[in-house]
């Protein structure tokens, strides 16, 4: 039963990583879509942005509310515009871009290719002297790649917003000194780490919903059950990454 | 007359599903093939087959001379461009407007035409199916019935020289079914092709079929007109026309 289990898991592994091996040898051939890559750029850049700054803005702002009596106690509540500043840029503000990233694009990928394939548009794409891998696949996996980290970037600058909010909320922050000190404290090593592994991020979110989607199973409920699965390993692979990209740049000595 | 599709002993198999056996048969110019099989026989594999989806295990088969499993992409493309197919379930793509649904076979296939001429080969093919108003609508907007019309008239836009049809009339009410049953006779007369169609639908098969195949066990295991099928026999056969 568990070995069942573990096999499955392993082959669906193998299954992801020679799709991902067939974009590396197939999206940089041409001919390259350039208008689709536009296109979905627009898509998932553009269609995300709200929601992301809305998230962006409530999580700096939560974060900063919550950070503060700890701070008060000890007699530090100046330290609190680096506290956040740190916590937020480094971590909160991409990975919570790439979940939300992985809920909306990953489900969308996954349910739209899903519906095409069941619907044979896939095939039809091929019919018409199109190579569906570059046309659909390779276009979305790009686009989502190079979108992630400008939305995580705007989440950045939004959350710290939120920040700034939540730290005159009880006490009295001015304008300058609160970006003073948050620029004070933030280091390369604080920011380039964290804007490199939304790229992964953003690569992880679009392979996953371009497989799952591509590879959906006949019928109606099998698009459903892409669109799910798609969300669902994305996003534990957003913390993998993240796991593996925190290590990678204590190693480095990044921090 | 030419033969433009030749298959021989054509083999596909699923698993242990033995879908095609042997199955041969050729579509000569300008005629009009009706297949007819039961649900799960492997009609749409065959078809799939002839313009290169499905990859047969063994066998020939030759469309315009080319042996399209062992075609090279560019080829491949090629035989395409001649090879107009109709999908089982239309295959429109859902994000486009139909005026976009018919410029893409065009833009994809004949990159030489300039924007007045796609235009002008667009409002042709709607014309041809009496849909003209419809061009600035999406997919979802249109009925059943207009969907197959405008995933006719996409497939007839490149002026293919052969028409595959998956099941054209299934899914629909038997008075439409038959409109485009003489649509698909109407205009493989006006633009000389030849037709492939997958039929179950008795209606659509006495309007089109010049000549019938039967598709049973994975095999042609009858072919003839409808009188002489009709007269048949065999139980097989029989079942079909009762
Ligand atoms: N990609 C595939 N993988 C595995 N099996 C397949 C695949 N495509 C078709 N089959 C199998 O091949 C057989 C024939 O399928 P096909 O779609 O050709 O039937 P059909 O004659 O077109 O039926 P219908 O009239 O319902 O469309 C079925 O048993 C199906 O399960
Ligand atoms: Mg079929």
């Amino acid at each position: 039963m568990a070995f069942e289990a573990i096999k499955k898991v392993l082959a669906e592994a193998g299954d992801i990583a020679r799709f991902t091996a067939r974009f590396f040898s197939e999206a940089f051939r041409p001919r390259f879509e350039f208008t689709e890559f536009l296109r979905q750029c627009f898509f998932i850049g553009y269609k995300s942005l709200p929601l992301v700054a809305i998230t962006a803005f409530i999580m700096g702002l939560v974060i900063t509310i919550q950070s503060r009596p700890t701070l008060v106690e000890f007699g530090a509540e100046s330290w609190l515009p680096k506290m956040v500043s740190v916590s937020l840029v480094r971590e909160i503000a991409p990975v919570i871009t790439a979940l939300i990233c992985a809920g909306k694009i990953g489900s969308g990928i996954g349910a739209e290719l899903g519906s095409m394939k069941v619907t044979e548009q896939i095939d039809s794409m091929e019919v018409s002297g199109t190579n569906p891998f570059k046309y659909l696949i390779a276009t979305r996996v790009l686009a989502s790649t190079f979108m992630i980290p400008i939305l995580a970037v705007i989440a950045d600058a939004v959350s710290l917003y939120g920040g700034f909010l939540g730290a005159n909320i009880h006490g009295a922050v001015s304008w300058t000194l609160f970006w003073n000190q948050v620029f004070e404290t933030l280091q390369y090593g604080d920011i380039v780490p964290s804007i490199l592994k939304t790229y992964f991020f953003g690569f992880a979110i679009g392979i996953i919903g371009c497989y799952k989607g591509y590879n959906s199973n006949k019928g109606t409920e099998g698009v459903g059950r892409s669109a799910n699965s798609a969300v669902v390993i994305s996003s534990l692979l957003v913390f993998v990454i993240d796991l593996l990209a925190v290590q990678i740049s204590d190693l480095l000595n990044l921090t | 007359m030419k033969a433009v599709i030749e298959i021989e002993h054509l083999n596909k198999t699923f698993g242990d599903n033995h879908v095609l056996r042997d199955f041969s048969f050729t579509l000569l110019e300008g005629e009009n093939v009706v297949v007819l099989g039961k649900s799960g026989s492997g009609k749409s594999v065959l078809i799939k087959c002839i313009i290169g989806l499905i990859r047969p295990d063994s066998g020939k088969l030759l469309v315009f001379g080319k042996d399209v499993p062992t075609l090279s992409h560019k080829e491949l493309d090629h035989v395409r461009s001649r090879v107009g197919f109709l999908f089982q379930s239309n295959a429109l793509y859902d994000s486009m407007t139909v005026r976009e649904n018919l410029e893409f076979p065009l833009r994809r296939h004949r990159s030489e035409l300039n924007k007045e001429q796609i235009n002008a080969l667009v409002m042709e093919a709607l014309g041809n199916v009496g849909l003209e108003h419809t061009i600035d609508m999406e997919p979802s907007e249109l009925s059943g019935g207009m969907k197959k019309r405008i995933a006719l008239a996409r497939t007839l836009i490149l002026k293919p020289d052969i028409i595959l049809y998956d099941e054209p009339t299934t899914g629909l009410d038997p008075i439409t079914g038959k409109e485009i049953s003489h649509l698909i006779r109407e205009l493989a007369l006006k633009y000389h092709t030849s037709s492939f169609i997958i039929s179950h639908d008795l209606n659509c098969v006495n309007i089109v079929a010049d000549k019938i195949i039967m598709l049973i066990d994975g095999t042609c295991y009858a072919s003839g007109t409808m009188e002489q099928l009709n007269q048949s026999t065999d139980s097989k056969i029989k079942t079909f026309f009762e």
